[in-house]
């Protein structure tokens, strides 16, 4: 185990400590916390209420920290190092109609700067032509990642039509996100397995009574190569000294100090084993 | 077939008119009883006893005109109606598929027969001459560009010239009989004659000019260049799908070869099937770039050939790149490609849009509105974004936004204040904080005046969850009773 870990951030509750502890070395930032979806390549789950964005928000973030195809860098050669400084790849976005009736359309003046002209968005009629969509979006090397979005557990979705979907996302090197709103946890081949929702902000710095930066509550239910757990996964605010406007006009741009200062909730059962094994 | 069968004995069609029956149109058999449309049936009747008749049928005839013009285009990309019994085909780039201008005339005519069908052909530079060679002319004439048009056509009668039966008895007054008439009488003569005459029609000057093609006629469209265009004719009609998708690729194989010579690609092809029964079905596709790889188009095609009916056989198929794009030599195979290094993205959303349509793949950009919904463009996905400014973002925007606002219960601090608590979907937020109002005003200059202002807040209930919600107008306003609260978007 690491014994860089940065100090756990000031406002966690008692009990709680760095999420550090417990990624193996290859998911660490700089500051040596623990950035799961550095290193990840394949394709993942996230479940969540249709009522809340926080699935279709943590699956962004963690898509915007996948590092670059090594093989898509080498195909291009010499244009990869000018593509490397940029990443100006678009991204898609798909979604079945349910979903769209459930948790809205993806609103432009919302997305972070960064992804804010890169999105496609398919609206699918349902899961078997998003699954269709979702294929194909991972097997194109233009795209930088694939976001998808399923509600519910329909019959199209079968463990059969995930392990394709992860197969093909591994071979091609384009990072997958399937959100999963309003479905309970069926059988499925993604590589890492999340459970999220929404959990009260941080108190932001200047109105007490507005909404602060996003907090959520994530469970990684299931992933190869990691413990499962809990955690609270909070916005990382790059540098103290940014206005509110401006933080909060990037609610997503935490992607630098990584997507999660994360730390183990208390009292979760796979977290008692790991606190006791440290 | 013309003079066999029920055709041998004379026949008529009549339309009702306020004094009786009237004759609208007759075989041979009937003309040489001397029996001509435009008489009454009573006066036919004595000079031709025997005649049989049927009423016409003049929205039937136009059907199935429209149905020949469509299925003529067999012969050229391009065809039009010219009612009540003709057809205009754009042969132009064409008549080297049926082996020159000759053999295709006796195509035409062989094939027109065989469907039982009498007509006259000819092929000329222009529409008018074409047409004035087909009614009057001797039977399969053919003009070519570099003929002496004024020559070849100077012993057609003046009513080669389409123009209406006044005016014809003018010029028959005048002793202006044949074509060759005019051209030697002086322009400046006939000119004021006819120089109150606009329409095309009643002005023999203009008609001529049109019949030369020294004026433009805006019946058929300026051709700049032709249509890439390859087709099989079968020997044996097909009705399966594997042997349709077979002489497809062979065909999607020569266009691009066709294309690649130009040095072009491909941005829509269309596919035509002539069936045996003269029927033809189409089949068209889109591509979001150009491109010359065959398999992509084959396969894209394949998802369209499903529905194709092929009744009792299709006995030619026929693509054509009805629009192509400047393509560099640079692309490679991309199917071998796709196994090992992924497809492109063009090729991707080619994909997408064929199996989900065009509607379900695009892109947003932003729009210049204030209005929530509005503020926001879908466009095609490749298309060029077009140039925007920057939004003001002086607040934080949703992450999702719903497709139509939902309307929520809400306890607030009337007349104006924040939200307490609201019910949405059956289920009790309680506002643990807030942040509002956002006022957005109507766009005036848009909407109606009725249309009330919103006052948007940002909120996070006890559960953490963050959403936008707006109250629809004041109390008060006199743009209705008292305002609704609805749930707009969702925040991450």
């Amino acid at each position: 185990m690491n014994k860089t870990r940065p100090d756990p951030a000031p406002d966690l509750p008692d009990g709680l400590f760095a999420a550090s502890r417990l990624s193996p070395s290859h998911m660490r930032g700089a500051g040596g916390e623990w950035r799961p979806g550095m290193g990840f390549r394949g394709a993942g789950d996230i479940f969540g209420q249709g009522r809340e964005a926080a699935a279709a928000a943590l699956a962004l973030a963690l898509a915007q920290e996948a590092p670059r195809d090594m093989g898509h860098a080498a195909l291009n050669g010499a244009k990869a190092a000018r593509v490397e400084a940029v990443d100006d790849r678009a991204f898609l976005w798909v979604q079945d109609r349910a979903a769209i009736r459930v948790g809205g359309r993806p609103y432009l003046p919302g997305l972070p700067d960064a992804l804010r002209h890169r999105m496609i968005h398919v609206a699918a009629r349902d899961a078997g032509d998003a699954l269709f969509a979702l294929e194909e979006g991972v097997r194109c090397r233009d795209l930088a990642f694939v976001i998808g979005e399923i509600a519910g557990n329909p019959r199209a979705l079968d463990f059969t039509a995930s392990r394709r979907l992860v197969l093909a996302a591994e071979r091609h090197g384009v990072p997958l996100w399937l959100v999963r709103p309003d479905a309970r946890r069926d059988l499925g081949a993604g590589r890492m397995r999340w459970e999220v929702s929404a959990a009260p902000s941080q108190p932001p710095r200047w109105n007490a009574n507005a909404p602060g930066a996003a907090r959520w509550h994530g469970e990684l239910f299931r992933a190869r190569g990691l413990r499962p757990g809990a955690w609270w996964i909070t916005q990382d605010i790059a540098g103290q000294d940014h206005d509110r406007s401006q933080h909060e006009r990037q609610p997503l741009r935490a992607a630098p100090a990584g997507a999660g200062d994360l730390a183990g909730a208390a009292g979760d059962r796979s977290l008692a084993a790991a606190s006791a094994r440290a | 077939m013309e003079g066999a069968g029920e055709d041998d004995a004379p026949v008529a069609l009549i339309t009702e008119t306020a004094h009786g029956p009237r004759i609208a149109a007759t075989n041979h058999a009937a003309e040489r009883h001397g029996v001509r449309a435009g008489t009454m049936l009573a006066d036919a009747r004595a000079v031709c006893p025997q005649i049989a008749v049927h009423p016409a049928d003049p929205a039937g005839d136009l059907a199935f005109l429209e149905r020949l013009a469509v299925w003529a285009q067999r012969w050229g990309p391009w065809s039009a109606l010219d009612p009540p019994d003709g057809v205009i085909v754009d042969i132009t780039g064409a008549a080297h598929l049926f082996g020159g201008e000759r053999r295709l005339i006796g195509d035409a005519a062989a094939i027109l027969a065989a469907r039982g069908l009498t007509a006259r052909i000819a092929i000329a530079p222009t529409a008018g001459a074409a047409w004035a060679l087909a009614h009057h002319g001797p039977a399969q004439a053919i003009v070519a560009p570099d003929d002496d048009m004024p020559a070849r056509l100077s012993q057609l009668p003046v009513a080669a010239l389409r123009l209406d039966d006044d005016v014809l008895l003018v010029l028959r007054r005048l002793g202006l009989k044949r074509l060759g008439d005019l051209h030697g009488v002086g322009r400046d003569a006939l000119t004021r004659r006819f120089r109150v005459r606009r329409s095309a029609t009643a002005n023999p000057l203009l008609r001529y000019d049109q019949l030369l093609g020294t004026v433009p006629e805006p019946l058929l469209p300026v051709v700049g260049e032709t249509a890439p265009m390859v087709q099989r004719r079968l020997m044996e009609p097909i009705r399966h799908l594997p042997l349709l998708e077979i002489v497809l690729s062979d065909l999607a194989e020569e266009m691009m070869r066709l294309l690649e010579g130009k040095g072009r690609g491909a941005r829509r092809l269309e596919l035509g099937c002539w069936r045996v029964n003269g029927e033809m079905v189409g089949r068209r596709l889109e591509l979001a770039a150009a491109t010359r790889d065959a398999a992509h188009v084959c396969r894209l095609f394949t998802e369209k050939l499903d529905g194709i009916d092929a009744g009792f056989g299709i006995e030619m198929v026929r693509l054509t790149a009805s629009w192509a794009e400047p393509l560099d030599f640079n692309q490679a195979d991309l199917d071998t490609a796709a196994q090992e290094h992924g497809t492109s993205l063009a090729a991707c959303v080619d994909r997408l849009t064929t199996r989900l349509g065009a509607d379900a793949v695009r892109r947003p950009v932003p729009r210049a509105s204030h209005v929530p919904e509005r503020c926001v463009r879908w466009q095609a996905p490749l298309a060029p974004q077009p140039a925007a400014q920057a939004e003001m973002a002086f607040h934080a925007r949703p992450l999702k936004l719903l497709d139509r606002a939902e309307q929520i219960a809400v306890v607030y601090e009337t007349p104006d204040g924040l939200p307490r608590r609201f019910r949405w979907r059956g289920e009790l937020h309680e506002v643990a904080r807030a942040e509002g109002p956002e006022r957005i005003a109507p766009e005036w200059w848009r909407e109606r005046s009725t249309v009330r202002l919103r006052d948007y807040y940002r909120i996070e209930d006890s559960a953490g969850r963050r959403y936008w919600l707006y109250r629809d107008g004041i109390a008060g306003d006199g743009r209705g009773g008292p305002p609704a609260w609805y749930l707009h978007g969702i925040y991450p």
